[in-house]
Order: structure tokens, then C-alpha cells, then sequence
């Protein structure tokens, strides 16, 4: 039975990741702030799966502890999947100072640190996969959701440079970008029902993408044209529209 | 959001709280003037319907099962298809289910459901051993048949107007293979049906489909389909595919369905009076579970489910009374669904009692509302009572003549403040 480490496990779409991979007999290392609020969680799978799950602290921002944190994981995972996330308002994003930072250090700064280190020790090992949760945000930026949008996008280039990294040595990376996710992140947004998918659904596809070694999903799949057209738009054009 | 019950009658507008914690629960009680729990919807009229609604079937988690002894602790929004799919492979089984297992576990308790085995097995409350409910007040008390036993005995079919369960635990039956061992009667009238349940009475799940529409001499003619757990075979039985309705079909298609394969197996399959084969769980108990959304088979307006039972000794005469009404109207489904049931136990708003049940859809159409007041008038004249689980339009006056506990029920509701805070289309309706 491998073993999987899923980094930011509360997010909804964690959750739904946690249950498909432990449907699919994996053992599971789920890691958040305020761990110990994921036991019952926890519990729920064990048996209803029958397999192993294990909680760690971890504060993707706390790039000084990422070391420690993953000595203390044990054992080594076949697997890891960053899914923490973090999106505010862009008036917050681009006035406080605060908000400008934690936007980008939850999803490019704290995912990159970390990854770093179980990319390390991947390619040591020779095998392992590291799924990396992006966004369609990333794929150009929009006044709207800019600050998001580039930290997503650093995030995505730095996922691309690591496939590139680790293909010599049978590590495979993915990177995927979801479009609306009905979850805690988008509860206060209005969202457009039929391109929005349930975290189960994203959960599904990431599973069969990652098992069939994808390099790039789109979940939804019509996200792939959508953004296709969004990042043709000549860029005179895009800066004055609203979007 | 629109909401409705599995009948699509009526569609209101509501408001969804999502129960995650008991904290942000009890918080959501102080601000609320009034709501109601909504399970996974598959009570047919408007018991879970309320312009502010509680949705719990994101609190759905396991939380012990004892393997051993066959005792299962779960969240109150697990579904039952959900404890299925883990304790079928481990040789166990519900002591009771209902005919579909797209419920939670809170809706199976507050309906007090029951299944083929009501003769043998009873009510779903009694495989509960106790469940933790959460008051008005944001107390939460633990209920079983020896502990809070007032709370227990108005919770379990108390139609989510005593509080929030928030969790259960069940007593499960040992199986030995997930197949079935499926015998099929066919009975020429009402009086063959009566004697041919009598007859299988030792078999531990019993139900037969009654055509509706037969007169005279053939008046309630029947399959009645008895089985029981096979000895042999395997646990794993593989799940049926399911198949989607994905719009809203006209309503003549389900009668239809309905009426080739009653036929199929009234005129065809059966050379005999009997028949017999091996069926999987899900054939067997939850045939309608593989058509997804067949509730919008029936159209627009929606439909409703009429389920009343009958003390048995007046069962026969009134069951004659009553299939008689409704094949001369001319409306309602080609088939029904008509059971014997064992003994009542002591929930104030339980609906099982001894005697004979009939449940049959009807289309929301002119005039059917006319005709089930009719119906209702039989039904008291023969002492019996209405499914609240079913029910979207009984008056208060004939609900309260079957149900001999309720003023139970509502001194326990008002003593406690209940009634101050969960209502439902329905408990408003009848004064609950
Ligand atoms: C195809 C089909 C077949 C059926 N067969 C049968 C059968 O054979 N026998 C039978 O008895 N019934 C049967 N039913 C009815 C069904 O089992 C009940 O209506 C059941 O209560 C539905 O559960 P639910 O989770 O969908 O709850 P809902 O329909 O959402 O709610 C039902 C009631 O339970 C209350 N409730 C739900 N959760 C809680 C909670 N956590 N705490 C307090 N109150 C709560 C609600 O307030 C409401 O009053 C059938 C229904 C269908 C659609
Ligand atoms: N929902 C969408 O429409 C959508 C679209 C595209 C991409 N995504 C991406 O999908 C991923 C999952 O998000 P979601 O939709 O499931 O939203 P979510 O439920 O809000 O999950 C985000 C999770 O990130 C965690 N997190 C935030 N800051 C953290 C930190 N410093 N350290 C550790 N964990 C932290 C949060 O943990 P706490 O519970 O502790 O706050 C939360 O559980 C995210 O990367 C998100 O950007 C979502």
C-alpha cells in the first residue's frame, strides 16, 4: 500500500482528495494548521477504509520548520499533494500589506519551500508524484484577482520547471487548475453553475489524472478552452476590459 | 435556494444552514426564529420544508464500529448507502431499511422507518441503541430506551420537531452473503393476497405489489415477494449501475414502465404460482435506487405518495373499501405497494401497527386532492392512520385521529419550547 502526504488537508477539496485516495487503498498523512481538528476526520476513514492516517502540524507559511516537519513524517510518502490555498479580496490584496504577503506566501512562497524538500528527497528515491493545486487564476492575470492570480502563476511556472527537474528520475509532477470549485474559499462568490464542479468531482479527476501520470489538468475540463481564448485575447485589447 | 421534498410538491424558497460543528449549530439555534432539519430529501411532501433549513449531510462521519458485535456510531448525515458500502463486506447488514438507502441516518430515525421485516424486525429505532440530540436550549441529551426515554419515544418518527440528532448508534444484523433468496407469489385477489402473506409470515422480509386498477373478482390480485439472506455465496456483491433522469419526463412514462414489468411477470415469467431466484441487495431492497431522479418522471406539478395503514382485523374490509374507491377514480398508479406489519411500539408518532399498509403514488393533478379526502374518510372508518413521512396534505383533523399519542407529543413540544423553534410546512399544518 503506498502512502500519501496531502498538505492544507482541511481545504474542502483536500477532504474530497483524502476520500478518494483512501477509497483507492492509500494510506494517508493529512497536514493543517489546528491538526487536531481533522481527528474525526481522520477516524472516519480509518474505518470506513480500513488503512492508515496520520496528522502533522503545519503552517505553510512557517517555511523555517518545513525541514523538521518533513523528518517527522514517517514513513517517507509515495506521494504528496499541496492543496492549501489562500484568496482574499483583491482590495485587501492590493491596500494591506499583510494580505499582500500571506497571499503570496500560502500559495507560491510556503508550497515552493516545501516542495523543495520532498522533491529532494524524491529524486533521491527515485519515485514518487507530487501533485501541486494551481488555478486557471494563474493563467493571466486580471484586475479582478491579480495578486492571487501571479502567485498562482509562480506557483504553476514553478510546478512546470520541477516536472522538467524530476522526469529523469521517474518523478512525476502534475499541475492542476480548477476553475470554480464549490468550496469555503468561493462560499461568498456568486459562481456560474454549470463551470463550477464539486469538490468530489475534482477530487475524481485529480485521482485518475495523477494515475495516468497528466502533466497539466484543467477540472473542469472546459477550463482548458475558456482560458485557451482568455489568454489569446491580444494584450491592448485584455487591459480594457473588465474582467 | 428552491427547495422541495422528494414529491417536487411544493417548491418554496429557503435558506440552508450546513451542520458542521456543535458550536457553530448551537450559535445558529440563538439567531434562528424558526427551522427545520433537512436530511437528504427523500420524505415525500413538506415534513422537512421551512424557509430556514438545517442540511446535514455534511455531518458524515463514522465514528466507531464495532466489528465484533455489529455496533455502529455514525454522524446523523451518513447515508445509508454509505454504512452499506462498508459494512456489507464485512458480513453486516441494517436490521432495518427502508425501500431506498439515499437516507441519513437522522431521517431514518426521525420517520422511525421501516422495511419488509416491520413483522420481525420493527421500526429503525429499534436497532438505535442511543442517539445525542441537540435541544432548543443547545443542550445536547442523550437518548435511548432506558435513558431520556420521553425524548426518545417523541424523537424516533418525531419528525425533526423535537431537535437536531446529531448522531446514532445502531445495532447491526450478521449476513453471511450478500445474495438473497427471492420467492414470488402471485395471487389471483385481495383474499389470496391476505392468506398468501399469512402463510409466508415466518419469512423475514415480505411485501407485494398490488395492481390497483383490477375489479370484481380480481380485486387485489398480487405478487407478493418473500426472501431472506442466502447461506451461501459472497459478500461483495457488485453495486448496479445507475441511471440518471436528466429532465423532467412527462408523467405517463413511469405508469407505463410500471405496467410492463407488473405484466411481464403476471402473465409471462411465471408459468406457476411461485417463482423463485437469487437477487442482490440492491435488487432486492432498492430497486428504485438504480433510476436516479426518477421523482421527475412524474412531471412538472410533482406527486405524492398516499400510505395509510389499517388495523388488521378491519384490514380486509377496509382494503376493499378502499381499492375499490380508487380504481373507480381512476387516478393513482397501476401498482401500489401493500405490506403486513407486526406489532406498534411506543414512539408517540410511530406509524406502523398491526395490520395492513398501502402506499401508491398519485400525480399532483385537479381533483386528487378531492379524492384522497375521500380516501382519508375510509381509512378513519376503519381505524386507521396516514404516513407523516409520505403526507403533504392531510387536515389536521384526520391526522390526529389515528395517532392516539399525540397529545404526547405536543405537551412534550411545548414544555420543552420546541415548538418555538422547529416547525415545518407540515407541523404547521397540523398543529404539531
Ligand atoms: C424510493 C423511496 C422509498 C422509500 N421507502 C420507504 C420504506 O420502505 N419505508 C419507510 O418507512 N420509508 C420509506 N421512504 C421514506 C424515507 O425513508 C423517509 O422519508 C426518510 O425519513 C427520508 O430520510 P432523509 O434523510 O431523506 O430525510 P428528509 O426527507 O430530509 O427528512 C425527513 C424528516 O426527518 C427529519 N430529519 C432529518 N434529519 C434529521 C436529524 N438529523 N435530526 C432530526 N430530524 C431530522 C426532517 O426534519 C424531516 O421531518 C421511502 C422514500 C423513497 C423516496
Ligand atoms: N475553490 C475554488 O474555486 C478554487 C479554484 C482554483 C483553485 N483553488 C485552489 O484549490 C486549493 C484548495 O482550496 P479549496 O477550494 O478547497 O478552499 P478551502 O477549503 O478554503 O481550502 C484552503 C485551505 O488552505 C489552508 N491554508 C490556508 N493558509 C494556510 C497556511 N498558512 N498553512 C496551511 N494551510 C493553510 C486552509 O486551512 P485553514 O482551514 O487552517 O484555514 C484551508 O484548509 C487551493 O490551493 C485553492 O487556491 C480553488
Amino acid at each position: 500500500m503506498n502512502t500519501v502526504l496531502i498538505i492544507g488537508a482541511k481545504s474542502d477539496i483536500a477532504k474530497a482528495l483524502a476520500r478518494a485516495y483512501a477509497a483507492n487503498h492509500s494510506n494517508l498523512q493529512l497536514a493543517a494548521r489546528k491538526v487536531h481538528e481533522l481527528e474525526t476526520f481522520a477516524n472516519d476513514l480509518r474505518i470506513r477504509h480500513r488503512i492508515d492516517v496520520s496528522l502533522y502540524e503545519l503552517d505553510i507559511t512557517a517555511t523555517a520548520s518545513h525541514q523538521s516537519f518533513y523528518e517527522t513524517v514517517t514513513p517517507k510518502p509515495q506521494g504528496v499533494i499541496v492543496a492549501s490555498g489562500y484568496m482574499c479580496e483583491q482590495e485587501a490584496a492590493q491596500t494591506s500589506l499583510e494580505k499582500t504577503l500571506q497571499t503570496l506566501n500560502v500559495n507560491f512562497t510556503g508550497a515552493v519551500c516545501l516542495l523543495n524538500i520532498v522533491a529532494n528527497d524524491f529524486e533521491a528515491r527515485q519515485e514518487g508524484f507530487i501533485v501541486g493545486i494551481s488555478s486557471v487564476a494563474g493563467d493571466r492575470g486580471r484586475a479582478s484577482n491579480y495578486i492571487y492570480g501571479a502567485a498562482k502563476a509562480g506557483f504553476s511556472a514553478y510546478l512546470s520547471g520541477l516536472r522538467n527537474r524530476l522526469y529523469a528520475s521517474g518523478v512525476h509532477v502534475m499541475s492542476v487548475k480548477p476553475g470554480f470549485v464549490n468550496t469555503k474559499m468561493t462560499a461568498a462568490l456568486r459562481l456560474s453553475a454549470p463551470l463550477t464542479a464539486q469538490p468530489d468531482e475534482v477530487a475524481e479527476d485529480i485521482l485518475n489524472a495523477q494515475q495516468r501520470n497528466v502533466d497539466i489538468l484543467y477540472t473542469k475540463g472546459i477550463w482548458r478552452y475558456i482560458m485557451g481564448v482568455i489568454t489569446l485575447i491580444p494584450e491592448s485589447l485584455f487591459k480594457k476590459m473588465h474582467l | 435556494m428552491h427547495l422541495t421534498g422528494w414529491g417536487m410538491y411544493p417548491k418554496i424558497e429557503s435558506e440552508a444552514f450546513a451542520l458542521e460543528s456543535r458550536h457553530s449549530l448551537r450559535n445558529y439555534l440563538k439567531k434562528v426564529d424558526s427551522c427545520i432539519t433537512y436530511g437528504n430529501g427523500r420524505s415525500y411532501g413538506d415534513s422537512a420544508l421551512n424557509a430556514h433549513i438545517i442540511t446535514t449531510t455534511s455531518h458524515n462521519c463514522f465514528l466507531d464500529f464495532d466489528e465484533l458485535r455489529g455496533i455502529l456510531h455514525v454522524e446523523c448525515g451518513v447515508l445509508l448507502s454509505d454504512i452499506l458500502e462498508v459494512i456489507v463486506p464485512r458480513g453486516w447488514f441494517l436490521k432495518v431499511t427502508p425501500g431506498t438507502k439515499l437516507i441519513t441516518v437522522g431521517g431514518a430515525i426521525a420517520s422511525d422507518v421501516h422495511g419488509k421485516n416491520h413483522h420481525i424486525e420493527g421500526c429503525f429505532s429499534q436497532s438505535v441503541l442511543e442517539f445525542n440530540m441537540m435541544l432548543p436550549s443547545g443542550k445536547i441529551i442523550t437518548c435511548s430506551h432506558t435513558k431520556n426515554k420521553k425524548y426518545f419515544y417523541a424523537t424516533c418518527g418525531g419528525m425533526g420537531l423535537t431537535g437536531i440528532i446529531l448522531d446514532a448508534k445502531i445495532a447491526l444484523k450478521s449476513i453471511s452473503s450478500g445474495t438473497i433468496e427471492q420467492t414470488t407469489v402471485k395471487t389471483a385477489n385481495l383474499k389470496a393476497t391476505f392468506e398468501a402473506f399469512e402463510r409466508y409470515k415466518e419469512s423475514p422480509y415480505s411485501v407485494a405489489w398490488i395492481d390497483c386498477l383490477a375489479q370484481g373478482e380480481a380485486l387485489g390480485r398480487s405478487l407478493l415477494m418473500c426472501g431472506d439472506f442466502s447461506e451461501k455465496g459472497d459478500l461483495n456483491s457488485t453495486q448496479h449501475t445507475r441511471l440518471n433522469i436528466p429532465f423532467t419526463f412527462p408523467s405517463w412514462i413511469l405508469n407505463n414502465i410500471s405496467v410492463k414489468t407488473f405484466n411481464a411477470f403476471y402473465y409471462n415469467k411465471i408459468s406457476g404460482n411461485l417463482a423463485t431466484q437469487q437477487v442482490s441487495i440492491d435488487a432486492f431492497f432498492y430497486p428504485l435506487d438504480a433510476l436516479q431522479n426518477w421523482n421527475r418522471i412524474y412531471g412538472k406539478a410533482g406527486f405524492t405518495q398516499y400510505q395509510f395503514i389499517l388495523p388488521k382485523a378491519q384490514s380486509y374490509e377496509g382494503l376493499h373499501a378502499i381499492l375499490t374507491a380508487i380504481a373507480a377514480s381512476g387516478k393513482g398508479s397501476f401498482l401500489a405497494v401493500l405490506k403486513l406489519y407486526g406489532p406498534a411500539n411506543k414512539n408517540y408518532l410511530s406509524f406502523p401497527m398491526e395490520g395492513y399498509s398501502l402506499a401508491l403514488d398519485f400525480k399532483i393533478e385537479p381533483g386528487l386532492f378531492e379524492l384522497l379526502d375521500t380516501l382519508d374518510t375510509l381509512v378513519l372508518q376503519y381505524g386507521g392512520r396516514i404516513y407523516l413521512s409520505k403526507d403533504v396534505r392531510v387536515s389536521k383533523e384526520v391526522f390526529e385521529q389515528g395517532y392516539e399519542q399525540i397529545d404526547r407529543f405536543r405537551a412534550l413540544r411545548i414544555e420543552q419550547k420546541m415548538h418555538t423553534i422547529f416547525n415545518s410546512l407540515q407541523s404547521q399544518r397540523l398543529e404539531l
